[in-house]
């Protein structure tokens, strides 16, 4: 089977226990409808302390409180998404400590979309709602001048920001074949990560910003883009192309993220459990 | 491949890498031959019982044989396959039943686990159809089906996961401890629809279990493994022999008497009027019990069969003097 019969049956595969699950969580109504309005109310006051910060000042970093839900908007879209339909990889650790991931190797499909699609959870939704609500009230807020350019980069924010939290969460869960534990490590950059790009890069020191560009690559979800299309100054002297850079950045980072899945798993099936 | 040698391994090993505190921030290092040089074949269609102690490396040996994991050495084949390079190919062909975790979706109706399995295997409808229907039939599924998984009992639960494990018509099925914590009946009901599976439909099965009664009614051949090592592979007669096991007769008499003298048997435990009494396991007891019943006053009594335990530590133990 080429790589191309392999995406294809993994999509598959993934759909098929993501459906099982959608049915397994009707099972229970309630609790779904509650667990869904309480993962938006949580996301939501999220967003009124930012609200809440500029009723006592008028700009953080220079930006002002639209700029700022702009950014927000940006990253919460596309950590939501990566979040719905990854996010559950965080408990692959537990699979691995308790031997239920055997019951997946048995199975004719990629281990990496059953693994993805283990309790797929729909009410995860209600972040990428949010998200997508206060990026609305941001575009009609922000004085942005527009161009083709800009406008064709929206969506590829978006796509690129949902590949890069994607490649963070399949990092993540190859990290706990070996750390059964380090759900907590893999938190820390996932939602760690996605409230950092919620404010503006000014207010933060250029270590950190360094970092986040260089290293583990998020600015490139919405920072670097994100100055560009408002027009801003960016974070670091770099050349302005690479607010065109996020695709690049984003099929790096998942091609290194399947690398370390791939290596992951060998260990698993070299080492038991 | 032939049939004779439809399952295959060839001094396979697996050795697993301990780490071990050993003081702050010291980790001590130690090798684990948890399958020692292990060389069997298994020919299509046989029924083989693989026992052994906790820990003595039956899963695995199961988890190689099904693709979970690599083996460190040796060669390895199922069906042709190596099940670790070509581990979704091999799960077509294979069923597993792990007898304590279930594979069935514990919040979905029972049916819903079979419905997945038919797309995700691609089984042909028809195909699908007729085994689901002779699997219900068979294992007394159909009052079950729509029930969620959650309310099943145990014994439920396992027929459950055994038909599950069959939908798509796989050459092999490996059980790892189908019957524990199952009721007479259940254990009775597995039993019997195994048999039939493989008498049947010649499937090739290798179950791993800890109750001797499995083997005795399922399996003509088993296979001992301890310390990763295979200490035995023959009939469950010969087992007792190699293991010279005994069985014990539980005699209760009238009164309480001094010990039964009846050689060659030996009294290992006297309580009131019950007497036990420890025989060689090759031997048949029909004339021992005429003969104590010739001379002593003779109430009730009953033979007990060695348990699986007992002779594999017996085993060892010679094998350890030798």
């Amino acid at each position: 089977m080429g790589e191309g019969g392999r995406v294809r049956e993994g999509a598959r595969a993934y759909l098929l226990i993501a459906g099982m699950w959608m049915r397994s969580t009707m099972a229970y109504r309630f609790s779904f409808a509650m667990t869904t309005f309480g993962n938006f109310t949580a996301t939501f006051f999220d967003f009124v302390a930012i609200m809440l910060m500029f009723s006592r000042v008028d700009a953080l970093g220079g930006y002002a409180l639209p700029e700022v839900a702009f950014l927000y908007g940006l990253s919460a879209v596309s950590f939501g998404l990566a979040d719905l339909v990854i996010g559950s990889m965080e408990r692959l650790g537990r699979r691995v400590r308790d031997g239920t991931l055997d019951t997946l190797l048995v199975r004719p499909a990629p281990v990496l979309a059953q693994v993805a699609a283990d309790r797929f959870a729909l009410r995860r939704m209600g972040r990428v709602v949010q998200g997508a609500l206060v990026l609305g009230w941001s575009l009609t807020r922000v004085d942005i001048d527009w161009t083709v350019g800009k406008l064709l980069l929206m969506p590829v924010i978006l796509v690129s920001g949902f590949g890069i939290f994607c490649s963070v969460f399949v990092a993540g869960a190859a990290f706990q074949f070996v750390a059964q534990d380090a759900s907590e490590v893999q938190n820390a950059f996932t939602y760690g990560g996605t409230t950092l790009l919620q404010y503006p890069p000014t207010v933060f020191a250029k270590e950190l910003v360094r970092g986040v560009t260089f290293v583990l690559p998020l600015a490139f979800v919405n920072w670097l883009p994100a100055t560009y299309v408002l027009g801003r100054p960016y974070p670091l002297s770099l050349p302005e192309w690479v607010a065109f850079a996020p695709p690049l950045v984003a099929a790096g980072c998942c091609a290194l993220a399947g690398l370390a899945w791939r290596t992951g798993l060998r260990s698993y099936r070299s080492t038991g459990s | 491949m032939q049939d004779s040698d439809f399952i295959t391994l060839e001094k396979v090993e697996k050795v697993f890498e301990v780490r071990k505190k050993a003081g702050f921030l010291k980790r001590e290092r130690r090798q684990v031959r948890a399958v020692d040089s292990i060389s069997f074949t298994v020919a299509r269609g046989e029924m083989v019982g693989y026992i052994g102690p906790n820990g003595a490396g039956k899963s695995t040996t199961i988890k190689m044989l099904t693709g979970i994991l690599m083996p460190s050495a040796g060669r390895l084949r199922v069906a042709g396959i190596d099940p670790s390079r070509e581990r979704t190919r091999l799960a077509h062909r294979i069923g597993v039943v792990f007898g304590q975790r279930t594979t069935l979706w514990w919040d979905l109706p029972l049916i819903d686990s079979y419905r997945l399995a038919h797309r995700m295997y691609r089984i042909p409808d028809a195909r699908y159809r007729e085994n689901l229907d002779r699997c219900v039939e068979l294992l007394e599924l159909g009052a079950l089906l729509d029930v969620p998984v959650r309310q099943l009992s145990l014994g439920q639960r396992m027929r459950g996961d055994i038909a599950a494990a069959l939908l798509h018509d796989p050459e092999v099925l490996y059980l790892d401890e189908p019957t524990i914590g199952l009721d007479v009946v259940s254990k009775a009901k597995v039993r019997g629809f195994l048999k039939e599976l493989n008498t049947e439909r010649g499937t090739t099965v290798l179950l791993t279990t800890h109750d001797l009664q499995d083997i005795e009614q399922l399996c003509s051949r088993v296979m001992v493994i301890d310390h990763g090592r295979l200490m035995y592979d023959g009939p469950l007669a010969g087992l007792h022999e190699a293991g010279e096991g005994e069985r014990t007769l539980v005699v209760d008499l009238e009164r309480e008497l001094p010990p039964i003298e009846v050689p060659p048997c030996r009294v290992v435990r006297v309580e009131g009027p019950r007497q036990w009494l420890a025989f060689p396991a090759g031997q048949s007891a029909a004339p021992l019990v005429a003969a104590i019943a010739a001379a002593y006053p003779l109430v009730d009594l009953s033979v007990r069969e060695p348990d699986i335990e007992a002779v594999i530590a017996k085993m060892y133990a010679e094998k350890a003097v030798s």
